[in-house]
């Protein structure tokens, strides 16, 4: 088990170079010079090179990139280009927005996902079981911004339920978990319709396996066999699934931020690329990767220990 | 290849399992099973043989009411000790499972779930024992495992699937049937998947369990060697069809429907040494034909009527045997 662990995070390790190696070209493909880029066409020449000065960019290309590498191994993400604060310091001041956002969303697809698609499967073949698939179908297919839009106008504008913008008043649970429901909802809603179909899917395939049949001349229920059996088989599928979908669950929060104006990591990229802030889009695509990478390791372990068989053979 | 000495039984006793002209079809246009009749008395050990497609799978799981939903069963009687299962409710066949009949299956590997201890299943398997805690219950299962010879029962409790071999699993799926106290035990080709040496122990316990706990057994092979060795009567199956029935020594050595025989012919235990050429029965299975005999494409004495009249059930034992064909040639 150690070892499989061990092995998963050296990829891990080897895909976060390979996406900082990207990070960092992509600084030098970008045409024209990259302070001009960086500090837009009316900047001074003094501020130019004080910047250069700053990205080392007036070193041999390999070196920079062997000093870029070294700072990120020590954990420096660089300085922010205008408030000069340390990149690393900014995106843990809004790392916990977006991962309770991703986390609400993650409990609706969860929850809601797993309630639909076991209702179809005890419903099958009748009404309701086509009713949910057209609607996970819907659900799939349906953009999250419109979601996001419908959801404003209904629970915040038409019904005044719920708060349009922010993140609630910090301090206030209750204030900050009013502010989570719409977003989350936007992001979830897809995720519920493909964990629903998900479910169905893999409880359906799970009924129809030898080891049912063998419960079924038992004369066992068919809920106990449904909910006791079947659904452990389909939570396996379900799980790996969706650990790997948290990790699209933080980067997809972008969206959501800025429809909702909440602070994260999303809308920092965002606001950050707006601005030519390289050294924020460095850090924030960085640490959005490490996030990506440590979803996909646990998500592989925790499928590999849910499993007796493989769990076994590890 | 002696066949079980038949068990002394009651004057006329009532049938733990009785066939009237069931039929079975699948999507109501394949024909798997054609008017088939099958009695098995208390303690009796009936064989169906046959090849594969013969439809005796479908035969075996129709008795549970385990058939796929596409499927669709008529006739006149299915009964299990009694109780009509064609007209019954999915509710009231669920009652019937366990202590009426119970089933092992051919593979197996697949029979438990691969993601939950064995000790747990079978425990879910005794839900109808409200009664017992969960301590008593496995007691209980421990001393069926005992009873079937699993090595290390509390182990295994412990263990999944994976973890033991066929033969052994095999075992637990007999102890678990066991637990049941059926009347029947249907057995859908218990010891296909298994080695020689698990063949003849799982035989050997099945021949143990009828002379301990009474269970009627309802065998299905298409190995006529398992036939043999514990069957009392068998039945031969040919495309959906129950083309001869009668005791076991008895077909064994007088086969009179020509299919039975070309059946032994290929057995390979019975093929002469030297022979040049494999014996083999020329043509394919065909699907099963509601008028006719399903075995006239490949019948070496085919006869005209074969193709458009059903076969008779002609007695064909002598004295008061009870040996029946289903062919035109052994109409008088």
């Amino acid at each position: 088990m150690t070892s499989f662990i061990m092995r998963r995070i050296g990829l891990a390790a080897i895909i976060l170079l390979i996406v900082a190696i990207l990070l960092f070209s992509m600084m030098h493909l970008i045409p024209g010079d990259p302070t001009v880029v960086a500090l837009g066409p009316r900047s001074t020449p003094e501020m130019r090179e004080a910047f250069r000065e700053m990205m080392g960019l007036d070193q041999p290309i390999l070196k920079q990139l062997a000093l870029f590498l070294g700072r990120l191994a020590e954990g420096n993400l660089g300085e922010d280009v205008w408030s000069k604060r340390p990149v690393l310091t900014m995106i843990f001041e809004v790392l916990p927005y977006t991962a309770t956002l991703a986390v609400a969303s993650f409990l609706w697809a969860v929850t809601l996902g797993i309630l639909l698609g076991c209702f179809a499967v005890v419903h099958h073949g009748k009404w309701p079981d086509w009713l949910i698939g057209i609607l996970s179908v819907g659900f799939v297919a349906v953009p999250s911004f419109v979601v996001a839009l419908y959801s404003l106008l209904i629970f915040a504008v038409s019904l005044n339920w719920l708060p349009a913008i922010g993140a609630g008043t910090p301090g206030d649970f209750i204030s900050q978990l009013k502010a989570l429901v719409l977003p989350s909802f936007a992001i979830g809603l897809g995720w519920v319709g493909y964990v629903a179909r998900l479910v169905r899917a893999a409880m359906i395939e799970a009924m129809g396996e030898n080891y049912t049949r063998t419960l079924r001349s038992f004369g066992v229920s068919e809920r106990r066999i449904i909910f006791r059996y079947a659904l452990r088989q389909a939570l396996i599928a379900v799980l790996s699934v969706i650990a790997i979908g948290f990790g699209g669950l933080l980067t997809g929060s972008v969206f959501a931020e800025i429809v909702f104006s909440r602070p994260g990591l999303g809308k920092m990229t965002y606001d950050a690329v707006m601005s030519r802030n390289y050294p924020l889009v460095m850090g924030t695509v960085l640490v959005t990767s490490g996030l990506y990478v440590t979803c996909m390791i646990i998500a592989d372990v925790v499928t590999a220990w849910i499993d007796p068989r493989v769990r076994s053979a590890l | 290849m002696t066949p079980g000495p038949a068990t002394a039984t009651p004057v006329n006793p009532a049938p733990v399992l009785e066939l009237a002209d069931v039929s079975i079809s699948y999507s109501g246009i394949v024909p798997a099973v054609v008017g088939v009749d099958l009695m098995v008395m208390p303690g009796e050990i009936v064989g169906i043989i046959g090849e594969s497609g013969s439809g005796k799978s479908t035969l075996a799981h129709s008795v549970l009411g385990l058939l796929p939903d596409s499927a669709q069963i008529s006739g006149k009687t299915l009964s299990l000790n009694g109780i009509d299962m064609l007209g019954a409710s999915e509710q009231a066949m669920r009652q019937l499972r366990g202590p009426a009949a119970a089933m092992i299956f051919q593979n197996p590997m697949t029979t438990f779930s691969p993601m939950h201890k064995l000790g747990r299943q079978l425990m879910d398997l005794l839900w109808r024992e409200r009664g017992l805690s969960n301590k008593e219950k496995r007691q209980k299962i421990l001393k069926a495992l005992q009873d079937v010879g699993l090595p290390d029962p509390a182990a295994r409790l412990e263990a999944y699937p994976f973890q033991l071999s066929g033969g052994m699993l095999q075992r637990v799926a007999i102890a678990a049937a066991l637990l049941m106290r059926p009347s029947l035990l249907v057995a859908d080709e218990p010891t296909t998947a298994l080695d020689v040496t698990m063949e003849a122990q799982i035989l050997h316990l099945m021949h143990e369990i009828r002379r301990n706990a009474g269970v009627s057994i309802l065998m299905i092979s298409h190995h006529l060697g398992v036939i043999a060795e514990i069957c009392d009567r068998v039945a031969v199956m040919y495309a959906g069809r129950i083309v001869e029935e009668g005791p076991v020594d008895v077909i064994f050595a007088d086969p009179r429907h020509p299919y039975t025989k070309a059946l032994f012919a290929c057995e390979p235990a019975l093929i002469e040494t030297g022979a040049t050429r494999l014996p083999v029965i020329g043509g394919e299975v065909p699907r099963p034909v509601r008028i006719g005999c399903g075995f006239a494409g490949r019948c070496p004495q085919v006869l005209e009527c074969c193709c458009n009249a059903t076969p008779p059930w002609v007695a064909v034992g002598a004295g008061n045997v009870s040996h029946f064909s289903r062919c035109h040639r052994s109409a008088p």
